[in-house]
């Protein structure tokens, strides 16, 4: 076991299943590369159901849609709304219990917290109700198979989801003086226009202007949902589409569906956009006050190589400051729990239905619902969001509970040196052995700090 | 300011039901005793000098120091007999050995003669002569002599079966749901931690300093509503739930609970303070048990047990390090009680092991063993052969339980 063999488990992967940290430890470098040669795999739902596809999901939701309507005007019948719903929630329940036991098991814990950070880029939440359905299908259909392809055609491919277009009111905007404006005299939604240019490319300080949203927005009309589930849900519709060539920060892009991938397409390879995702990139992989010059690399490399993924996450493995030992950041709530379950190889004494829920309800308590943040931001990605008084002490309460569910016999000393090995702290040696029992050295060991930050 | 804290202690002192999830489902079956065996596991040591004290003892003010206890004064100890007495914070077990249904044991411990908790507790729940030489629990062993091994009559108020109740058997769990409070030792060994990690520490201690602003409003007498118990929150609803399965008629017979927190190296307290605050949430939840188990009670007797005892002399820090010999509590409206049993040998000097400990003049195993006989009929071949293996020379307490 070496300490790069932990760092690249603990810091770049998800927390060490059992032997991980040895594996890892012949080259850290070559074992991360080589997880991520692939796009990800899609998670599988722990009834072994199929999980639902964009297209089916919208096909579902216009059907919906179409009911409600006709039950308000007959003024009758029972209540399809809150029943659509509570089948939301659940579907939305599953998606979450699949992401989480496929975090736990993972053979490619890289490649899949490259998924966790694009997902929590190209923002859709289910705490909208009309994206609520559709965040899963999102996920597993727009960025798991891109991360390790170009930036330009996951952008492409989460803009053009029925979830992003439900989730910013894209599906909605209509072109004033298109056909379909004209006639039902109404007009553009700036919503998903703004958030492309200001949260998933340019950045907010990347010097577009209210103009350039507008411009953005118009290039955007009639991209909508496909009533028949066609093309995965999306359809663009001529006749809401405002007429006329549109000018965006220089360039000129024609009144087609071709003239708006074409502008997004731009704005993936726009200098602002390399920016500000090698920052993000830093920030989430390195500190979160990343040094300049792994800044600096990362956009090298985004821009020497149009936007490639695999590219730009080689370059943060090979980044030397992404290795220092030493405190890193503090894992999110649901890397926190991730990394808890790794490590006991999923606590013992639970139906894996039991344990999902669990996870999913403890990190909920320590502040966090992964898919489903407050805002197109995203979850917060520095250690101040998660380290406040009450998160902690709560991940502390989360600790014991799970060191109480462990069945009898187990060695916690054992389990340190197993999943944390090289970056396990004397004092928390010291502090185990003195535990008052084996649960509570467990606890210790997960409140840890060593365990607390990556 | 209603923080997600606030609410959940608010209904835990609410009298925690609310919790209430009842995984359990009984069959109405032949259930072969009416008698309810429940053993409470002290986790982390016990200090039984402070739940006992030896008030009598003319050594005891001296080697105590800080940690002593006085008959007089604001929060004095309960006397039991002029010698022998009961920390302020157990008004509930005060009552009870007035009703005579409560035995006190004192320089008693397990097998066990070194200093490591887990090693400890493993002798303390197998029964064994020493850690590791067996590999279930006493109480699970002891469950199909008693006739209750048919997985519905054991229960574990746990996440998980504790080693105690673990073996062939089958037994069943139960647990409050919500997220366990951690003990202020507990949280004090975290914070100790995070003495490295600016954050992490800054967050805890002002988490703790909230904690303890909630346990002083409750403890403020304007604000407690009568009846209102569970000042100090978690081992309340674990006894009041464990308490209503037990009291059912075709309920669990044999329970086990578990509480930790004892392990009180650092600022033990005297008559207030970390340990006392521990010992009143331990009262008052045996307070909440006996109330749900209504008539149920008289046939019920509760063993309180911890691994060893602590060093007779506070250290460094005000606290006390792992010792030998302890204290151990019989309760329950089934018990003979309202005495101490102690092979008593002093505080003085030459009376101590290793000059520091309490000794270990009598084995736990003598007091489960009676209890086993007395109050479940376990026949004395099983409690030597299988339950407790090479114990023949461990003889059995009599008289422990009301004839």
């Amino acid at each position: 076991m070496s300490l790069d063999g932990a760092i690249a488990v603990h810091r770049f992967g998800l927390g060490a299943r059992p032997s991980e940290i040895e594996r890892a430890s012949h080259d850290p470098k070559a074992w991360l590369l080589s997880q991520i040669n692939a796009p990800a795999e899609a998670p599988a739902a722990l009834d072994g159901s199929p999980l639902k596809s964009g297209g089916a999901l919208v096909v579902e939701m216009l059907q919906y849609q179409r009911d409600r309507a006709m039950e308000r005007r007959n003024g009758a019948g029972g209540d399809p709304v809150k029943t659509f719903f509570k089948v939301k929630a659940q579907e939305f329940a599953d998606e979450l219990a699949a992401r989480y036991a496929h975090g736990f098991t993972t053979d490619r814990p890289f490649a899949e917290r490259l998924v966790w950070f694009w997902s929590n880029h190209f923002v859709v939440s289910a705490q909208n109700p009309r994206a609520t359905t559709l965040v899963g299908a999102f996920e597993r259909e727009a960025i798991r198979p891109h991360i390790t392809g170009k930036f330009e055609d996951m952008l492409l491919a989460a803009a053009a989801h029925p979830a992003m277009l439900l989730y910013l009111d894209n599906a909605q905007s209509i072109g004033p003086r298109s056909r379909a404006g004209e006639f039902t005299g109404k007009g553009l939604n700036e919503n998903l226009g703004r958030e492309l240019m200001e949260l998933y490319t340019l950045g907010v300080d990347g010097g577009y202007t209210q103009n350039d949203v507008i411009a953005m927005a118009k290039i955007l009309t009639g991209w909508s949902l496909d009533r028949s589930g066609a093309n995965n849900g999306f359809a663009y519709f001529e006749n809401r589409h405002e007429p006329g060539d549109v000018r965006l920060r220089g360039r000129t892009y024609p009144p087609t569906l071709d003239g708006g991938m074409t502008a997004i397409r731009d704005l993936a390879h726009d200098p602002a956009t390399a920016r500000h995702i090698a920052r993000k990139l830093a920030t989430h992989f390195i500190a979160d006050d990343p040094p300049k010059d792994s800044v600096a690399r990362l956009e090298k490399t985004f821009n020497d190589t149009g936007g490639d993924l695999h590219a730009l996450a080689r370059a943060v493995v090979d980044d030397a400051n992404a290795w220092k030992p030493g405190p890193g950041k503090m894992r999110t709530p649901v890397e926190y729990v991730t990394a808890g379950y790794r490590l006991l190889d999923l606590p013992k004494g639970d139906t894996a239905e039991k344990q999902v829920r669990g996870a999913v309800a403890a990190t909920r308590l320590m502040g966090e619902t992964p898919l489903a943040p407050p805002a197109p931001k995203g979850w917060p990605d520095t250690s101040d969001a998660w380290s406040g008084p009450d998160a902690v002490l709560t991940r502390i309460e989360w600790a014991q509970q799970v060191g109480q569910k462990m069945p009898p016999g187990f060695d916690a000393a054992a389990i340190a040196e197993l999943g944390v090995g090289p970056l396990l702290q004397p004092a928390t040696k010291i502090a185990m052995a003195q535990a008052e029992s084996q649960s509570d050295a467990l606890a210790l060991l997960l409140s840890s700090p060593e365990f607390q930050r990556r | 300011m209603t923080t997600r804290r606030s609410i959940l202690q608010t209904m835990a002192a609410a009298g925690a039901l609310a919790a209430w999830d009842t995984p359990l489902r009984f069959a109405f079956a032949n259930v072969p005793t009416e008698r309810r065996l429940v053993v409470v596991i002290l986790r982390g040591a016990l200090d039984g000098l402070a739940l006992a004290p030896p008030h009598g003892d003319k050594d005891y003010a001296a080697t105590r120091g800080v940690l002593a206890l006085s008959t007089s004064g604001t929060n004095p100890l309960h006397d039991l007999d002029g010698f022998f007495g009961l920390h302020p914070s157990l008004n509930t077990v005060k009552a009870m050995y007035d009703a005579k249904q409560v035995v006190v044991c004192h320089n008693i411990c397990s097998p066990y003669r070194e200093r490591s908790h887990f090693d400890g507790q493993n002798v303390l729940e197998t029964g064994g002569t020493g850690p590791h030489v067996l590999q279930d629990g006493w109480l699970n062993r002891a469950l199909a002599p008693m006739g209750l091994g048919d997985g519905e009559h054991a229960l574990a108020v746990a996440q998980t079966p504790p080693l105690l109740l673990s073996g062939p058997e089958r037994v069943t769990s139960w647990m409050p749901a919500t997220l366990p409070t951690p003990s202020e030792a507990f949280l004090a060994r975290v914070q100790r931690l995070y003495a490295s990690d600016a954050v992490l520490s800054a967050s805890l201690t002002s988490a703790i300093a909230l904690q303890n602003q909630a346990h002083a409003a409750m403890d403020d007498p304007a604000a407690r509503k009568p009846g209102a118990t569970g000042a100090y929150g978690d081992l309340t609803p674990l006894f009041s739930g464990a308490g209503k399965l037990l009291a059912a008629a075709d309920g669990p017979r044999v329970a086990v609970l578990d509480a930790g927190g004892w392990d009180t190296h650092f600022n033990q307290g005297a008559n207030d303070g970390q340990l006392a605050r521990r010992l009143q949430a331990f009262d008052q939840g045996l307070d909440a048990f006996k109330i749900a188990l209504g008539p149920v009670w008289s046939k019920t007797a509760i063993v309180v047990a911890t691994e060893f005892g602590r060093t007779v002399r506070p250290n460094g820090s005000n606290g006390t390090d792992h010792g030998t010999g302890g204290a151990a509590l019989i309760l329950g409206g089934a018990v003979n009680g309202g005495t101490v049993r102690a092979d008593w040998t002093g505080l003085g000097g030459a009376a101590l092991k290793d000059g520091r400990d309490q000794p270990a003049r009598s084995d736990l195993r003598a007091l489960f063993k009676g209890l086993l006989a007395e109050h479940m009929g376990v026949a004395s071949v099983a409690l030597n052969s299988k339950v407790f293996p090479d114990s023949a020379n461990v003889e059995a307490m009599r008289e422990l339980i009301r004839a």
